[in-house]
């Protein structure tokens, strides 16, 4: 971000910029930096607080009136944590998780495509009250994400639906299709989930998540240079202990 | 809550050992005044419409979000994992905070918002990204911005 900031304003163009690390801005030194102390990929604070994201969005353009830089300002207020971190579970009674000799990947995939339709009432919910959905990046309908997903762990690869992408780019945006229709579905169900009880509902509990780190195994020293790639992506860093 | 002294192992020492260019020189055009500036978002979230190409990994190029882009039409394909999307998908604005820039124009907190806002895919390295800024920086200029709200994931 710091780089964009010091290119345009090379170009003549007045800059400011949120900040989540810190320490990056502190190197980087571009004009201007607003440091928040949000988590990741919430850098305006609060989802649905318009009052909240109206004061962040606000403090980093006051930087602009600033007479000279390079200017890092930090932002006053944490954003608020959820009421109750601890408590929420999803109701949802997904498939168990299979033991290692059950971990074939035809039984992987079909407990997978049934937890995917157990879910589905609840994602329809999340559209209906959120007026939209960010499913959608694959170009694939859900159920053929879930069925892509799953035949790639079959012994030979899948051709691409998308003939303008490979195999392992849809694999990619699949997987992160599929977390995003959990996550959505779960958020719909009640209960005020923060987003560490999602990521941990997600990562700890569910048969998609166990697929998508089977896939990763399979990625690792493949021959396939796009699957090799891909390694480093489809599981989160904070979320790698749960691989043995 | 998230500063990076509170992040876990291994995940702190990975952020802070991203590499991050340093510049000889550091550019300062003055800033309009916010209330008659002409806002335009930039975001590196990998955000683009849901029919434009999804963002492959090392990308470095750019897609436009038109200001009438409706949030329903925004998906993203950033090609990290190590971020919460929980947000994005409860409320576009947390990312590109689109919304909130339309109400401050109205209530004349701003002059205006640009006709085009663009993302980039973050996970770029800065010098990479050096054309598309450029590039950008004309288009923003041609729609007549003056001020830039960058916006990282």
């Amino acid at each position: 971000m710091g780089g964009l900031a010091h290119y345009l304003e090379g170009d003549g163009l007045a800059t400011t910029q949120i900040s989540l690390i810190r320490e990056h801005s502190e190197r980087m030194r571009p004009p201007r930096a607003l440091w928040v102390p949000f988590e990741l990929g919430r850098p305006i604070g609060v989802p649905d607080d318009a009052v909240f994201q109206t004061r962040v969005v606000m403090a980093a353009l006051d930087l602009l009136s600033a007479e000279e830089g390079p200017v890092l300002a930090d932002y006053p207020e944490d954003a608020p944590e959820a009421d109750d971190i601890t408590g929420w579970s999803c109701p949802i009674n997904l498939a168990p998780l299979m033991d290692e000799a059950e971990t074939k990947a035809q039984r992987l995939g079909a407990a997978f495509d049934d937890e995917i339709g157990r879910l589905r009432p609840w994602h329809d919910l999340a559209v209906e009250a959120r007026g939209r959905t960010t499913v959608g990046a694959s170009g694939l309908e859900i159920d053929a994400a879930g069925r892509f997903i799953a035949a790639c762990l079959e012994r030979e690869l899948p051709a691409s639906p998308r003939p303008e992408l490979s195999t392992p780019e849809v694999l990619r945006l699949a997987c992160d299709d599929v977390k995003a229709f959990y996550l959505e579905a779960a958020a719909a169900q009640p209960g005020r989930a923060s987003s560490h009880d999602l990521a941990e509902w997600f990562w700890g509990t569910t048969t998609a998540a166990k697929v998508i780190v089977a896939l990763r195994a399979l990625c690792v020293d493949n021959e396939d240079k796009g699957l090799r790639g891909l390694v480093g992506i489809l599981v989160p860093r904070a979320q790698l202990h749960r691989i043995g | 809550m998230v500063r990076l002294s509170q992040l876990a192992e291994p995940f702190r020492t990975h952020l802070l050992e991203l590499p991050c260019p340093t510049f000889e020189s550091e550019p300062w055009v003055p800033g309009p005044a916010v209330e008659r500036s002409r806002v335009a978002i930039i975001s590196t979230a990998g955000l683009h419409r849901r029919d434009d190409r999804p963002y492959s990994i090392g990308a470095t190029d750019y897609r436009i979000v038109p200001g009438e882009t409706a949030a329903a039409d925004v998906v993203m394909s950033h090609v990290s994992s190590n971020f919460d999307r929980s947000g994005f998908q409860q409320d576009i604005n947390v990312v590109f905070p689109i919304d909130r820039l339309r109400e401050l124009a109205a209530r004349d907190a701003i002059g205006s918002v640009a006709g085009y806002h663009y993302s980039v895919m973050g996970a770029t390295t800065p010098e990479q990204m050096e054309p598309a800024a450029h590039e950008m920086a004309g288009l923003l200029k041609a729609d007549g911005v003056d001020a830039v709200l960058l916006v990282p994931i």
